[in-house]
């Protein structure tokens, strides 16, 4: 009897356990999704929208060039952001991991890299405005060290900006997932590959970047979402001038056409779940976690 | 006599800021020697080792390999070859790629590669374990690997940091065994750093005993193990007493020391320990000036004159058993 008891409890235990996360994901996660998913087959007029079951929402997307030009857009923010990111953060991560040598160091110069964070998202980007415009201190400084003669137009409100600014909020992600990866491969294997006679590249290449690649895949899963579903930095650093698929959303949501956004959503969100699921196809990260 | 491929280290130093981890050292192995550098942690020889290897700057003093000063060269330039302590294989690699890895860094082709890494893992028998991953083997499995990829090389001088202390004690006997074979079979120069003197004995033909940053005592093996020169040696190889004479130290071995009637007997001492080992029977005495001495008797010897705990028995050693310690 005794030992029943105690079974029970235990069960009881760990599903009290994990009440709680289930119980938030339930609420904010699956609920708000599957709301998205129902509505997305709902219909609307100008000033009203009512429950149904109908494929309009997604015939009138899918059927759109301008949805292929948007989504176009959306996996060039994201490809371009992903491969500048991946670039410098394996590049500060590498220099966190193998040339600071001692760890108060290394805790001090990985606090500097998150010395952005402890201001908005918002503001981070909007200061960029002042810096980039076109009477901005970029162009004077441009134009005041004779490199260009007028000044440049596409510094601000164009791609560039986009990408810069998207690279400025999300570099982060990558150097943390990839140091703390890099951190744990034993420095002997190092040592070694340079005692086979490796070069400095070749170390990096035959040994670092395999030993890399759970970190490197994470953080591209983190800059890839948070790009594929980013629509403020768009539109700040465009000037309303570009699109991706969360503007698209956005603006649905202005013109309270809910349905077509919940559309346009779940596209978004099959998109980008199918990106990671082809990721995850070519590293294990669980043997990370 | 200077053989082509002796290494030699002239008054080598290395100094980390203030601390001296290894203190101008002066010695020079012989081609195709097993030597190994014994020593207590941080007495040096791993500092020494990795110097060689080129692993560590040399602060002060030089490195010769052949006739030519290795000091600066970077490590596979020098024609050493290091195996280190937890064999630091890639663990991505599968096991015929670990081993070919020196060659495809040198950008030997595909076919030729695995060619001379086949007859390699042939030589340490770990063919059958080719395609499989590191973390597939056991210890003594990655140790072959490990040693199969730093004899690709073709080094002059193999380097092994403790190779045998992630082993059981088990495993480490076969692998010691393993170890000779392959130094008789390469005739090159192996350089093993321990800390365990049973290791050194069993080993080497060279020993290097290091305390303290310097060489303690270097040469033959027996001819160290017979003739220590200081009390630190002499401890430290094991199976010596080292007692406080009038005259001075003096070092006698512990299976020279018999026991016999404390009456007449040169010395008199209690028995505080009797520990049976099967062939034989260490027995434990304090003599006057709470010194402790050793006795190592055979199980027949000990058992013809069984001895109680506690019991007041002679000790002699034979004039000629004894010697005069330095230091």
């Amino acid at each position: 009897m005794q030992r029943t008891a105690n079974k029970l409890s235990a069960d009881l235990s760990g599903w009290l356990l994990s009440a709680p996360i289930a119980l938030v994901l339930a609420v904010f996660l699956l609920a708000p999704i599957a709301m998205i998913v129902i509505v997305s087959f709902w219909g609307a007029t100008e000033y009203s929208i009512y429950p149904d079951f109908q494929f309009e929402n997604y015939e009138f997307l899918l059927g759109s060039s301008v949805t292929y030009r948007v989504f176009l857009n959306t996996f060039k923010y994201a490809a371009a952001t992903w491969a500048i990111t991946l670039v410098v953060g394996f590049i500060v991560a590498y220099f966190l991991a193998f040339h600071v040598r001692s760890l108060k160091w290394q805790v001090a110069l990985f606090l500097l890299c998150t010395i952005p964070f402890w201001t908005s998202n918002i503001i981070r980007m909007i200061s960029w405005i002042p810096f980039l415009g076109r009477n901005g201190l970029a162009n004077s400084l441009l134009l005041s060290t004779g490199v260009v003669d007028e000044p440049v137009e596409w510094l601000l409100f164009s791609d560039f900006s986009v990408i810069l600014a998207f690279v400025h909020l999300y570099t982060l992600f990558m150097i943390v997932p990839i140091f703390n990866t890099m951190i744990r491969i034993d420095k002997s294997l190092i040592e070694a590959a340079v005692d086979a006679g490796a070069s400095g590249l070749q170390t990096v290449w035959h040994v670092v970047i395999p030993l890399a690649k759970p970190g490197i895949m994470i953080g591209t899963i983190f800059v890839v979402t948070l790009v594929m579903g980013d629509f403020i930095t768009v539109r700040f650093m465009s000037g309303s001038q570009s699109a991706n698929m969360g503007r698209m959303i956005q603006n649905d949501i202005g013109l309270l056409q809910y349905p077509s956004a919940s559309a346009t959503a779940v596209i978004l969100l099959v998109t980008v779940l199918l990106v990671i699921g082809i990721l995850l196809r070519f590293v294990d990260i669980r043997s990370e976690l | 006599m200077r053989a082509k491929n002796d290494l030699e280290l002239v008054a080598l130093s290395k100094r980390y800021g203030e601390t001296i981890a290894v203190d101008t050292i002066s010695y020079r192995f012989a081609a195709g020697t097993y030597a190994c550098l014994l020593g207590p942690s941080g007495c040096g020889k791993s500092s020494t080792l990795r110097m060689i290897a080129g692993h560590v700057s040399v602060s002060d003093g030089n490195i010769i390999l052949g006739g030519a000063d290795i000091t600066d060269l970077p490590p596979a330039k020098r024609g050493t070859a290091m195996m280190f302590q937890n064999y630091a294989l890639f663990p991505h690699l599968n096991v015929v790629e670990n081993v070919e890895f020196s060659l495809r860094m040198k950008g030997v082709d595909g076919p030729t590669r695995r060619q001379r890494a086949n007859a390699l893992l042939e030589i340490v028998d770990m063919v059958n374990f080719a395609d499989r991953i590191p973390a597939q083997l056991s210890g003594g499995q990655q140790q072959r690997v490990a040693l199969a990829r730093a004899l690709i090389t073709e080094p002059q001088v193999l380097l092994l940091d403790e190779p045998l202390s992630a082993l059981d004690p088990f495993l480490r006997i076969r692998m010691r065994a393993e170890l000779k074979r392959l130094q008789r079979e390469f005739g090159i120069t192996f350089i093993h750093v321990t800390h365990t003197q049973e290791e050194a004995l069993a080993l080497a033909e060279e020993i290097v005993v290091m305390n303290e940053a310097r060489i303690e005592q270097a040469g033959k093996t027996r001819e160290v193990f017979d003739a220590p020169r200081t009390a630190f040696a002499a401890r430290f190889l094991g199976s010596h007493n080292v007692i406080t004479m009038p005259e001075g130290k003096i070092a006698v071995r512990t299976d020279a020391i018999e026991i016999t009637a404390p009456d007449a007997a040169h010395m008199q001492g209690a028995i505080t320990n009797i520990e049976y080992a099967g062939t034989h029977v260490t027995l434990t005495a304090v003599i006057a000036g709470d010194q402790e001495i050793t006795a190592h008797l055979t199980d027949k010897e000990f058992f013809a004159t069984p001895r109680e705990f506690g019991e007041l028995v002679g000790l002699e050693w034979n004039r000629q058993a004894a010697h005069k310690l330095d230091a």
